[in-house]
């Protein structure tokens, strides 16, 4: 890997109560990248997503030890500051959920509470980020509507401009086109190929060819372990691991 | 099921057909826009004006009070406190237990401060005794919509870098209808209630014109036009009910209303 690390985990467990759910995790994520974290359901995916932006603070009876490292900062640092980590990283969950208000508010929601007032830049940051998730079209004559009202599809893109309007360095999708149509998904992953000039990404995913269509690394994870991390192609034709291979040719699941 | 609507949809005609049979004739608008005359309680002249103002502004008063007491509680409770809080579950069975509690312990216990402050009955007594009874009210109806919001609702403005008090205004924005619904069961029970007002607002004849003046009430006074020997007076306590549901049914519907123009954007 010849970039250096964007997100660098180190030593990394966290427990939901009695129940240690990741082990031991070490990764280096490589600047403006994409890359999977795959695995059966439970493994343990979201959980690590989730212990990069700090999502874990207000749940209950999760204890999380370890250093992540963005930009070489330890985020879990009892000085950093959570907001800022946070901005740094736009997040898609398994389902759109825009915020209630209108398509335009949505967008400027993030660079709002970052104190940007000028109506003129705000008019134009929304539609340059509507424009980055190809909805600008869909949406130019309604951005005064409810998001509600868009298709969960769109809804998903609208979730994405209004993560990049706050100028993330990092994208965390978390399984981010579950629930979504197959146009949708297409949709999303081809965003996800041309953002990856920009940002690096992390997505979370249980489908192979989704990653393998993506993602320049793979990590494999199974049961709170990082088994096997590599470049894709080699991850998914030529895996290390025994259980790796028996994930990638469908036997454990 | 079609038993339930029938006991439901008729008891709800039952109710108002007594109050429109009775109250009706006795409807004027003497009633409603003139204060007790001089032989009111003897059937003649006046209207109960002064107690439907009083009532307003208590009703008003309070669930203003309660709602502004209320919304950072609930907002500490959900959005501030971990989900399994001890303190959390601790203030739900509290206000679950005041919820309980009968009004006029209430209104025992505002008097009882009363009258170690040495006040009066007066407007400000019955806001604040009426406000102690709405508040858990208010806490658990909006306490229980904010509870349905998803947590990921709140993680997503979080990913945007917002602080727990950011991400409230977005709970409070979903919440709207049940912010709404909360404040009008408050109102409703607080223009009702007769208990916990007797001794804190009292009553009197005349319109309340500041807060430490005593403040007459609807309920109150349906209570003493219907112990009355005289039939008239017996039928404007029926015509007074009749406008005590007016307005309840008024601003139940103005509450909806306004609840549906600011939910467009619910999601």
């Amino acid at each position: 890997m010849a970039n250096t690390p964007h997100i660098s985990v180190q030593n990394l467990n966290v427990y939901y109560g009695q129940n240690h759910a990741l082990k031991n995790i070490s990764i280096d994520i490589p600047d403006k990248k994409v890359t999977s974290f795959i695995g059966p359901s439970g493994c343990g995916k979201t959980t690590l997503l989730k212990t990069f932006n700090r999502l874990h603070d207000s749940s209950v009876d999760v204890r999380v030890e370890g250093k992540v490292l963005v930009d070489g900062e330890d985020i879990y640092d009892s000085k950093a500051e959570v907001t800022h980590i946070r901005k740094k990283m736009g997040l898609l969950s398994q389902r759109p959920f825009p915020l209630p208000m209108s398509i335009y508010d949505n967008i400027a929601y993030g660079p709002r509470i970052h104190g940007m007032r000028d109506k003129e830049k705000l008019d134009q940051l929304v539609e340059q980020q509507l424009r980055d998730v190809a909805l600008w079209d869909e949406v130019k004559d309604r951005l005064n509507t409810p998001a509600v009202r868009l298709s969960i599809g769109q809804q998903q893109r609208l979730c994405l401009a209004r993560g990049l309007a706050v100028q993330p360095e990092i994208i965390l999708g978390d399984e981010p086109t579950s629930a979504l149509d197959p146009k949708s998904t297409q949709k999303i992953e081809e965003l996800f190929v041309q953002l990856r000039e920009k940002y690096t990404i992390v997505l979370v995913t249980h489908i192979l060819r989704q990653a393998r269509r993506v993602s320049d690394f793979i990590a494999f994870i199974y049961n709170g372990e990082i088994i096997e991390f590599a470049p894709t192609e080699e991850l998914l034709l030529n895996p290390k691991e025994e259980l790796t291979k028996e994930y990638v040719r469908g036997f454990v699941s | 099921m079609i038993v339930a609507s029938v006991l439901i949809v008729g008891g709800f005609f039952l109710i108002v057909g007594t109050i429109l049979i009775k109250g009706l004739p006795a409807l004027s608008l003497d009633l409603i826009t003139k204060t007790p005359g001089g032989g009111f309680y003897m059937g003649k002249e006046g209207g109960v004006l002064n107690a439907i103002v009083g009532s307003l502004y208590i009703a008003l008063g309070s669930s203003g009070l309660a709602l502004i007491l209320s919304l950072p509680i609930v907002l500490y409770i959900n959005v501030y406190l971990k989900r399994s809080s001890k303190l959390g579950s601790i203030a739900r069975l509290s206000s679950d237990v005041l919820f309980g509690i009968p009004s006029i312990v209430y209104g025992a216990f505002g008097f009882t401060v009363m009258i170690y402050f040495g006040l009066k009955t007066s407007l400000l007594g019955g806001i604040l005794t009426v406000t102690l009874l709405v508040l858990p009210i208010m806490i658990r109806t909006m306490d229980e919509v904010i509870r349905t919001i998803p947590k990921e609702l709140l993680d997503a403005s979080y990913s945007l870098g917002s602080t727990r008090l950011e991400a409230s205004k977005i709970l409070i924005r979903q919440s709207i209808p049940g912010i709404f619904t909360a404040i009008l069961l408050s109102f409703g029970r607080g223009i009702g209630d007769v208990a916990s007002v007797m001794f804190t607002a009292g009553f009197s004849d005349n319109i309340p014109t500041s807060i430490d003046s005593p403040a007459p009430t609807l309920p109150l006074a349906i209570f003493f036009q219907l112990g009355s020997p005289v039939d008239e007076v017996q039928a404007r306590a029926y015509a007074s009910a009749l406008v005590l549901t007016i307005i309840v049914l008024l601003i139940s519907i103005g509450a909806r209303t306004l609840s549906k123009r600011f939910s467009k954007n619910k999601i």
